[in-house]
């Protein structure tokens, strides 16, 4: 009776990695997906809202800026980009399925993670760059 | 992993007929609805360093934006019915790869490739836009040589549509090994990475069409 105590301890290991215990599931009846499989994907409803939410928001800026519908560039700029950030939410959590569950939450704080090192490469570089730019400019002017 | 599983539960089968081992299964299997454990958490941080790499070229490419060296700026260039058609294309190619997921849920190895096969499509046709525009900008002389900013230009949205063409393999790939194999749980796996894959490339593209076609343009 030792022998189960180490199977079991790899066990609870290996259902962490586990490749795809749903999936092994749903191979053996077909009754299975709907009831955790169902969710863990995405279900037919969720691409489908997930893709109209994305053809409205990929259709409105592209409507602003084909039709110059706001005079204001300024005002037409910063409405795009803020459509832009919800749909990358939107495709993150209706197609990636980004969840605090999955993984135990480490999808979640890997992508966390993520966003916060391309916030500071994109920021930074943008702002380091413009006032390098900015203070070359006589400089340039002058050597031109 | 694959190697490991089975020995698990072959281990269950034979030693551990006992009642504890199954609990185990039971509540960890409610929670971990989307495991496929090490390699999905794996796969997932691929992306995440794949999305570091486009932040790095989308950053090169805010920065060298306007330096246009007296070549063309984006307005001048850039056909944004081309660039919408284009991600309609994307866009589209994004739902019926869902379709894919939902038909492989659901076991239907048909339906998969079917619905795999029509993403491709979809992708393949963003591919001939994309080089088809390429060739138009080095045709009027705008190449990546011109400016710095057509050279950030083209390593950028290069960039993605060579990912976009590795997607495309990869598809390919898939679609012929489920006609070998059916959905056994190795395709499963490699579907769902795919299926992430290809949904990642869509997130990349909004950040491509946003700001350096819309944002371009209006400038």
């Amino acid at each position: 009776m030792s022998a189960p105590r180490p199977y079991a301890n790899s066990h609870d290991r290996g259902q962490g990695h586990g490749p795809g215990h749903g999936p092994r599931d749903a191979d053996g009846h077909r009754d299975a997906p709907p009831p955790d499989g169902g969710h863990g994907h995405g279900s037919r409803r969720g691409y489908v809202i997930g893709f109209l939410l994305s053809a409205v928001l990929t259709a409105i800026p592209f409507w602003l800026v084909m039709t110059g519908a706001i005079a204001s560039v300024q005002t037409t700029a910063i409405i795009v980009v803020a459509l832009a950030f919800v749909q990358i939410i939107v495709h993150t959590f209706f197609f990636l399925h980004l969840n605090p569950r999955a993984e135990g939450g480490w999808t979640l704080l890997a992508f966390i993670f993520t966003v916060i090192i391309i916030a500071i490469v994109i920021a930074g570089s943008l702002w380091i760059m413009f006032h390098l730019n900015s203070n070359m400019m006589p400089m340039d002017g002058m050597g031109m | 992993m694959t190697s490991h599983s089975p020995t698990v539960e072959e281990a269950n089968g034979t030693a551990g007929a006992d009642a504890a081992p199954p609990l185990f299964y039971q509540t960890e299997a409610d929670h971990h609805d989307h495991s496929s454990g090490g390699t999905m958490l794996g796969f997932w941080i691929y992306l995440m360093s794949d999305a570091l790499i486009f932040a790095t070229l989308f950053a090169t490419y805010g920065v060298l934006s306007t330096s246009y060296a007296g070549g063309p700026a984006p307005s001048q260039i850039f056909d944004l019915s081309l660039v919408a058609l284009n991600t309609a294309m994307l866009l589209i190619s994004s739902i019926t790869c869902g379709m894919a997921m939902i038909a492989m849920e659901q076991g239907n190895v048909r339906g998969t490739q079917l619905w795999l096969a029509i993403t491709g499509l979809f992708g393949a046709a963003f591919i001939g836009i994309e080089l088809y525009e390429f060739a138009e900008l080095i045709h009027e002389g705008a190449t990546p040589m011109r400016s710095a900013f057509l050279s950030g230009f083209f390593t950028l949205v290069g960039t993605h549509g060579l990912h976009v063409f590795s997607g495309l393999i990869w598809i390919v790939v898939m679609v012929i090994q489920l006609g070998q194999r059916g959905l056994i749980i190795e395709n499963r796996r490699r579907l769902m990475c795919l299926s992430m894959f290809w949904h990642l490339l869509d997130v990349v593209w909004i950040g491509v069409f946003t700001f350096v076609y819309l944002l371009g343009v209006l400038r």
